[in-house]
């Protein structure tokens, strides 16, 4: 009789290498952790104080292989997945929260966009200029009275005119918004559809019709610039139209997927950086004549933490896993929406958790503006509000598990 | 969670093999109709049906881990840990016992006992004719297990002869084979302890009582005394004084399998609440309308696919995991956090899920109730959550 044998090595190794990075994204996670930690950690305090952007930031992040992170190779880009880009992602947000957000509304919201559902030409003509730096990229969705209802209440739209279509509206907490120079645009092609009648266009900043209304003064992310765009009889060629009239919805909702998917990346990146900081801080400062990390009241802390941090991370892994090769106008429904939503609440809750008790492990200090473990506090909650609030996530997940 | 999402070959997915996922579905189709129904009866009575283990040995569901050249079925440990979430779901209760025979007792015997005593014992724990149990736990030893461990074993010729006793040890009562931690040299403190195979047959060893839970009834948990038990030498597992490197890398695979049957547990809870939140009407609506309600099934949902991602990457992290290795470093930090998450995330959703069943909710005898009052242990059992953050915090302040 021929016994089964059980398990080989090469099985056992084969399960571990399924949740474990390839040695190609741990290459390039050590690469991006390296220059993150020496070009961008050192600009956090002034980007913070000033809500500065440093203006060949783009450029430089270009030259050092971190633009492009999806796009191909010929043109320019690193030919990598949208796991390998939410891990680099992670890594700069880990050393400069403000430019990982930057960078994530350039690189996936912007970029990977145009290059998931845009067309070849488009493809050709804005891909290269993002990934070199040339060109800084946006996303415009959200509006003053459209914030989680998006779609529904979305005013901005777009009206036909012969070879043009004519944009009118406004975009309100637009990353990128005041230094974009490519900024792709959800407007309404027909509002009898609602949610069904939106197209997405590619608008060039320098288009006359377009302007910043207003540089936004945010309480964290300083640095990273925000804006309230205004689109006045703004006046772009039918060939900016991303995909074909009246699909922009389904753009949206499988970007959006994978957006949430990346913002668990973020926070996990910023997360870890709020453990080390509080180790670090808890093995130093002494009261009572020892080390805070002696008292199990901090031990506590530091352990929840790190259970947060790699809670998160298996989660968020896990849901990037899962949008990885999805089929373009896959996603926005069903299992992978319902994940993605799902990993994103968590890593959100996670974060603000993490970050409150480091803050707090570091005591008066903590509650002063310029410390590392300040800004990272203060960049807390924008992300359980961006890419659709916790609630949104909620009600995306209970519509998922209610469905029949 | 019944639709597979997975992403290209060659890259990790985080995700369960096609194998591992059909091995899930269809222990989990064998569970329901053979266990679930026995689970009112089993917390009434707070018995195990004696045909539960015979009937697991039948169709290959003891021995999970050890190879079939010993009776086993020859699994990693990723497998075996999917099968312990589709048994807890199916019956918490019959889902601890079967932990406490496969993980804490058998394979332990495997993993480190020589090849005599697996040659004598495993193949009986694998077919299911011999139940098995492990004794760490002590009146006056709990969080502080081998430091404040008193029960001896004293070499008496080719004998060890052991006094003491053990308390809260899951299948006490029913057990034919109990691996009992007792101090052979006590000046050594931690360092002092051995492990060894008592076949609960022998003079010296008995039941001092069956306790009486508040949950997982129908799993029988016992206080086992040892008076002047004589145990042949050749039952020691592992060496001399190696008890204490047995115990702690069996603790870690240890929490990183119940953080399954916590999963389990947990996804259960969330299963009925959604059917009962789509009948239950009030204000002429099913609740399941109501957006505190979809909230509730929403962040029921997070915390168990949270901690179940976190469960399957410390679970592939445990594969091949070495004899003695284990109880220090990155592995001791994962499973502690793995096993810590998944028990607040599973009482959490317990909460939450009586919360949903309202009044009904409140009656033991129904599932959710059980489940509800099963819930607790997991985060005493195994190490506290307040043991998990020491092992956490210990690691992250090494150096």
């Amino acid at each position: 009789m021929n016994v089964q044998a059980g398990p080989d090595i090469a099985a056992l190794e084969a399960i571990k290498a399924n949740y474990s990075l390839t040695p190609e994204q741990r290459q390039i996670v050590d690469h991006v952790d390296r220059v993150a930690r020496e070009i961008l950690h050192p600009l956090q305090g002034k980007m913070d104080a000033e809500e500065w952007w440093p203006d060949d930031l783009f450029r430089q992040m270009g030259e050092i292989g971190l633009l492009g992170i999806t796009a191909p190779e010929e043109l320019g880009g690193s030919g990598q997945n949208e796991f390998t880009q939410a891990l680099v992602s992670e890594t700069i947000s880990k050393w400069n929260p403000a430019v990982g957000l930057s960078h994530g509304a350039h690189d996936n919201l912007c970029l990977n966009n145009i290059l998931r559902n845009g067309s070849e030409e488009q493809v050709q003509k804005y891909v290269p200029g993002l990934c070199s730096g040339k060109l800084v990229g946006a996303l415009g969705l959200t509006e003053p009275g459209a914030g989680s209802d998006a779609l529904g209440s979305m005013a901005t739209r777009a009206v036909r005119d012969g070879n043009d279509y004519v944009i009118n509206g406004s975009k309100i907490y637009i990353t990128n918004g005041p230094i974009a120079d490519v900024i792709l645009v959800y407007a309404k092609t027909d509002k009898s559809k609602g949610a069904k009648g939106i197209s997405a266009f590619i608008v060039e900043t320098d288009n006359p019709g377009f302007k910043v209304a207003q540089k936004l003064d945010k309480m964290g992310f300083r640095g990273s610039p925000t804006g309230e765009l205004v689109f006045e009889d703004c006046r772009v060629p039918a060939s900016a139209m991303i995909g074909v009239e009246n699909s922009g919805v389904s753009v949206v909702m499988s970007g959006l997927d994978l957006e949430r998917a990346m913002v668990a990346s973020i926070c996990v990146g910023m997360a870890e950086r709020a453990l080390e900081l509080a180790l670090d801080y808890a093995k130093i400062r002494e009261q009572f004549g020892r080390p805070i990390s002696s008292f199990q009241m901090v031990q506590s802390k530091l352990a929840e933490i790190y259970i947060e941090v790699e809670t998160a991370r298996a989660f968020g892994y896990r849901a990037l896993a899962a949008c990885v090769g999805l089929p373009k106008g896959a996603g926005g429904r069903g299992e992978i929406h319902k994940l993605t939503a799902a990993a994103c609440l968590y890593a959100g809750e996670a974060f603000n958790k993490a970050v409150t008790e480091a803050c707090h492990i570091h005591g008066g200090s903590g509650y002063m503006q310029d410390t590392e473990i300040n800004r990272l506090f203060r960049a807390n909650k924008l992300l359980e509000i961006g890419a659709g609030t916790s609630e949104v996530r909620k009600i995306i997940i209970a519509e998922e598990l209610l469905r029949v | 969670m019944s639709q597979q999402l997975r992403n290209a070959p060659g890259l990790p997915t985080y995700f369960l093999s096609d194998e591992q996922q059909a091995l899930a579905d269809q222990a989990s189709r064998f569970f329901f109709s053979e266990f679930h129904h026995l689970n009112a009866e089993m917390d009434d009575t707070d018995d195990l049906s004696p045909s539960v283990f015979p009937k697991l040995g039948e169709m290959g569901y003891l021995g999970l881990n050890v190879s079939p050249e010993y009776g086993g079925a020859g699994l990693d440990f990723t497998s075996a840990c999917v099968i312990t979430e589709e048994l807890s779901r199916a019956s918490a209760a019959i889902g601890l016992s079967h932990v406490a025979h496969d993980n804490l007792c058998v394979n332990n015997i495997y993993r480190n006992a020589n090849e005599d005593l697996r040659r004598k014992y495993l193949p009986g724990l694998c077919d299911g004719s011999l139940i098995g149990a492990l004794g760490l736990t002590e009146p006056g030893a709990g969080s502080d297990a081998l430091g404040s461990m008193r029960t001896t074993a004293r070499k008496d010729g080719d004998q060890y002869v052991l006094n003491g006793s053990k308390i809260y040890i899951t299948n006490g009562p029913i057990a034919d084979i109990v691996l009992v931690y007792a101090k052979t040299s006590p000046e050594k403190g931690a360092k002092g302890i051995s492990a060894f195979i008592v076949e609960t047959d022998t003079p010296g060893f008995k039941v001092a009582q069956k306790l009486n839970k508040m949950g997982f009834r129908g799993s029988p948990t016992g206080e086992l005394v040892f008076e002047d038990c004589r145990v042949p030498a050749a039952n020691m597992v592992g060496r001399l004084d190696g008890g204490v490197a047995v115990t702690m890398s069996g603790l870690d695979l240890e929490r990183a399998i119940v953080c399954f049957n916590a999963v389990g547990i947990a996804r259960r809870a969330l299963e009925i609440s959604i059917d009962y939140a789509k009948t239950r009407q009030q204000f002429g609506k099913p609740i399941a309308n109501f957006q505190m309600v979809q909230s509730m099934l929403a962040e029921m949902y997070t915390e168990i696919e949270a901690a179940r991602s976190l469960s399957l990457r410390t679970a592939a992290m445990c594969e091949g995991l070495e004899e003695g290795q284990g109880g220090r470093g990155e592995i001791h930090k994962l499973t502690a956090a793995a096993i810590f998450k998944a028990a607040a995330a599973t009482s959490f959703v317990l909460d939450r899920a009586v919360q949903i069943h309202g009044g009904s909710g409140y009656m033991r005898d129904t599932e959710v109730n059980r489940l509800y009052r099963t819930g607790r242990v997991l985060e005493v059992g195994a190490g506290t959550q307040e043991v998990r953050k020491l092992i956490i915090s210990g690691e992250l302040l090494k150096n």
